[in-house]
């Protein structure tokens, strides 16, 4: 009796690997029965989606990419259906920089890169003392920027602000604002929370007063007012007279949002610096700013988005920022009917910065959260 | 050394009391305060001399000279300054509260859409919130009045509805209503229906309370304020007409014209306050503990009613305080309207009228005024409300 049994016999086949369940959870249907078809009123609203996304998406890309056209530098390159991306093209010089002379474009260059430099420097989280950098950016740089621009020293020719427009002002504008009305609005921030009365009265209807008040309206004093108030003596550049009206509007919201820091700084912290013999700024310079504003800084970014974005309100007054320089190309009779492609290029500038600026303040939102 | 601590408070270090810095803080910037304001008001009375202005209001009586397209009051070329800037003023209000209704409306769906179980609406509605409040508002104004409703067609070629309702470049031109006698009992009934519905859902609500017994009040009063107006309406024969606009020669003639500024900026307001509102609504709505709502669904409460009842109470106490200083932002907003040449506050009175009379000292200041009166009555109001909302908390 050699007969093998069977049983050992099935043993020596290799077993099948085990399977997963089928799970109707996973995998491309499962996936889109979860998100998509997961009820009749859910179906229903995803085919009317679906639908909406081929009527609109398609033919919007259509228009943008595939029926555009892109080369060329007059009108006649212009003979598709869809956008001429020409008329940005061929005024693409005068949108970045204005009407700054070329020789000197490679001033405004500089700048730029400075600029990139330093807020590469102050975003990206491994590199170090960025302390040192962000006081820079506050005090050094503008003043360099400014010699830069204007030029009228160090050998550098003069140009007049007359001359700076497009993206170049629109960027001079925001930072201006920023640098200016960061400080100003501490300030203010610390004085509405004074024991002073005084201090805080005139901090508070400061605040209040800009707060209540259209940027036009603020504008349109900067541009009318301002000359009044001053000795008839003193000529106030235009620009200049549109950034005080900015700076002052920002510093209000900006202490608005410090505050908000301040308040949420625990009193002991206070108490603690005083009962260690530190004078008001040195608790508030050395102990409370610095835990409040990092706290806040989501809060201060996203103030700078709305500056950013109210920049273009200065083409009510008249100064030629990117928004101005495009809607004044629009009215040129070489290139009329351009509207769409002007609007849509300019928005696209606008939305780069805002979009990036306030991804950053929700990561900065994200890593504040899990600190505690 | 007490007394050593004593004597040094009372005689050498004055300077170190804390109170008395205080003083001379507030004493070196009251004297601050004055000298720039005074060298402020020198210098324009100065400026305002040399050039030759005279002060005061006077000019607001004055003969203004120039018609306005939209006019919701009289108004003509002989009308004064005043009416000018009470015209002004009513546009102001009237695009300001289309936009805040139609934003609210559109920045809580966008908002509940972005919450949504379903995938493609959320990622929607997300594609919304970032593209419209990532460009500013200004753009977008112009964009809709330039790009969008100058690139429609002519009167003759006009965009028709029905034959009703008419779209071009001069604006939409709807029908408009002409009242019969007798309508005014159409209205009366409306007002009726709105107070007793009142009545409805407060009686409902304590029988509730009292009996436990609930009655649909919602579908009541709704059946109630369409029903009542809709019954009179047909019992009285209708007296109602509606004039329909019809082209004659180059431009219609008859109906209500919307201008193109008015749709231009009441859209691009609308759109881009309501992205900030959806994020407002979104975020309030996931402020909610989810616990909450655990806790009403094992209570047998309906999803329905654990949303109404549940999540939107405690969700509105974060978001009506912000939702306000959007609908502030908004009327704000409303001033870019002179850049396309809608004849509100700023276009008409800062801008045609300051050019005209020169008064920039005035007008500014009422041009100012008037925002800032907003702006602290509705503060006030919210803050009225919000404390009603908030004693309900424990």
């Amino acid at each position: 009796m050699t007969t093998s049994s069977p049983s050992s016999e099935t043993m020596s086949t290799p077993m099948i690997p085990q399977r997963e369940p089928p799970d109707p959870r996973r995998g491309v249907t499962g996936w889109l029965r979860k998100n998509l078809f997961s009820s009749p009123l859910n179906s229903i609203v995803s085919l009317i989606m679906l639908a909406f996304a081929v009527l609109i998406v398609w033919p919007l890309l259509q228009w943008a990419i595939i029926q555009a056209d892109w080369l060329g530098d007059t009108r006649q390159a212009c003979t598709g259906e869809g956008a001429c991306w020409v008329f940005i093209s061929a005024r693409l010089e005068s949108i970045v920089y204005g009407f700054y002379p070329e020789s000197e474009i490679w001033r405004v260059n500089i700048v730029f890169v400075m600029l990139a430099g330093l807020i590469a420097w102050l975003v990206l989280p491994r590199l170090p003392s960025k302390g040192w950098v962000a006081l820079f950016a506050l005090t050094g740089f503008p003043i360099i920027a400014f010699f830069l621009l204007a030029g009228g020293a160090f050998g550098l020719m003069p140009v007049s602000t007359r001359d700076w427009g497009g993206l170049m002002l629109t960027l001079t504008i925001a930072v201006v604002g920023i640098v200016g009305s960061l400080p100003i609005g501490i300030l203010l921030a610390l004085g509405r929370r004074s024991s002073m009365p005084l201090v805080r009265g005139v901090s508070v209807v400061f605040i209040e007063f800009w707060r209540g008040v259209p940027l036009i309206t603020v504008l349109f004093m900067a541009s009318v007012m301002l000359p009044l108030f001053v000795p008839s003596e003193i000529e106030f550049d235009k620009l200049l007279r549109a950034l005080v009206g900015i700076m002052l509007f920002w510093s209000a919201y900006m202490a608005e949002v410090v505050r908000g820091g301040l308040q949420s700084i625990d009193k002991g912290q206070d108490e603690a610096g005083m009962s260690l013999g530190l004078g008001y700024w040195q608790r508030m310079g050395l102990i409370v700013l610095p835990q409040a504003l990092k706290l806040v800084i989501p809060g201060i970014v996203n103030t700078f988005i709305a500056l950013f974005k109210d920049t273009s309100l200065v083409l009510v007054i008249g100064l030629l920022d990117l928004l101005s320089i495009i809607q004044s190309g629009l009215t040129d009779p070489e290139w009329l009917g351009y509207a769409m492609e002007g609007y849509v290029f300019a928005a696209l500038v606008y939305w780069v910065f805002c979009f990036s600026m306030s991804r950053y303040s929700q990561r900065v939102e994200r890593k504040l959260h899990t600190g505690h | 050394m007490w007394r050593s601590v004593q004597r040094s408070r009372e005689k050498g270090a004055l300077w170190r009391d804390p109170s008395f810095r205080a003083l001379v803080v507030q004493a070196v910037l009251l004297i601050a305060l004055a000298a720039v304001i005074f060298m402020l008001v020198s210098n324009t009375m100065s400026n305002l001399e040399e050039r030759g202005i005279t002060t005061g209001f006077g000019f607001l009586s004055e003969r203004a000279g120039f018609s306005i397209p939209q006019t919701l009051v009289d108004y003509t070329g002989n009308s004064s300054y005043a009416m000018t800037f009470v015209v002004g003023l009513l546009n102001t209000l009237l695009v300001s509260a289309m936009g805040v209704v139609a934003a609210t409306l559109i920045g809580f769906l966008v908002g509940i859409a972005r919450l949504s179980p379903n995938w493609l609406l959320a990622k929607a509605a997300m594609v919304y919130v970032e593209t419209f409040r990532n460009i500013p508002l200004l753009l977008q104004i112009l964009f809709w009045y330039f790009a969008v409703l100058q690139a429609l067609p002519s009167p003759r070629d006009s965009l028709s509805f029905f034959e009703t309702i008419f779209l071009n470049i001069r604006g939409l031109v709807v029908p408009a209503p002409l009242p019969q006698p007798g309508f005014s009992a159409v209205l009366w009934a409306l007002l009726l229906a709105v107070v007793a519905s009142f009545f409805l859902v407060r009686f409902a609500r304590r029988r509730q309370d009292r009996t436990g017994q609930r009655l649909p009040a919602g579908w009541l009063s709704l059946a109630l304020i369409v029903g009542l107006p809709l019954a009179v309406y047909a019992f009285s024969g209708f007296p109602l007409n509606w004039e329909v606009p019809a082209l004659a020669g180059f431009n219609f003639q008859g109906g209500i014209t919307i201008l193109p500024e008015l749709a231009a900026l009441w859209l691009a307001l609308s759109i881009y306050t309501a992205s900030f509102i959806a994020e407002i609504v979104r975020s309030g709505i996931q402020s909610v503990d989810h616990g909450q709502v655990e806790a009403a669904r094992s209570l047998g409460l309906t999803p329905g009613v654990t949303l109404r009842k549940i999540v939107i109470p405690q969700a509105m106490r974060l978001i009506i305080p912000q939702l306000t200083s959007q609908h502030l932002n908004l009327i704000k907003n409303s001033s870019l309207a002179t850049a396309i040449g809608y004849p509100d506050l700023v276009a008409v009175f800062a801008g045609t009228a300051l050019n005209q009379t020169g008064q920039a000292l005035e007008i500014i200041a009422i041009t100012m005024a008037v925002y800032l009166t907003i702006s602290l009555v509705v503060s006030f109001l919210m803050n009225l409300y919000n404390a009603r909302v908030q004693i309900k908390e424990r």
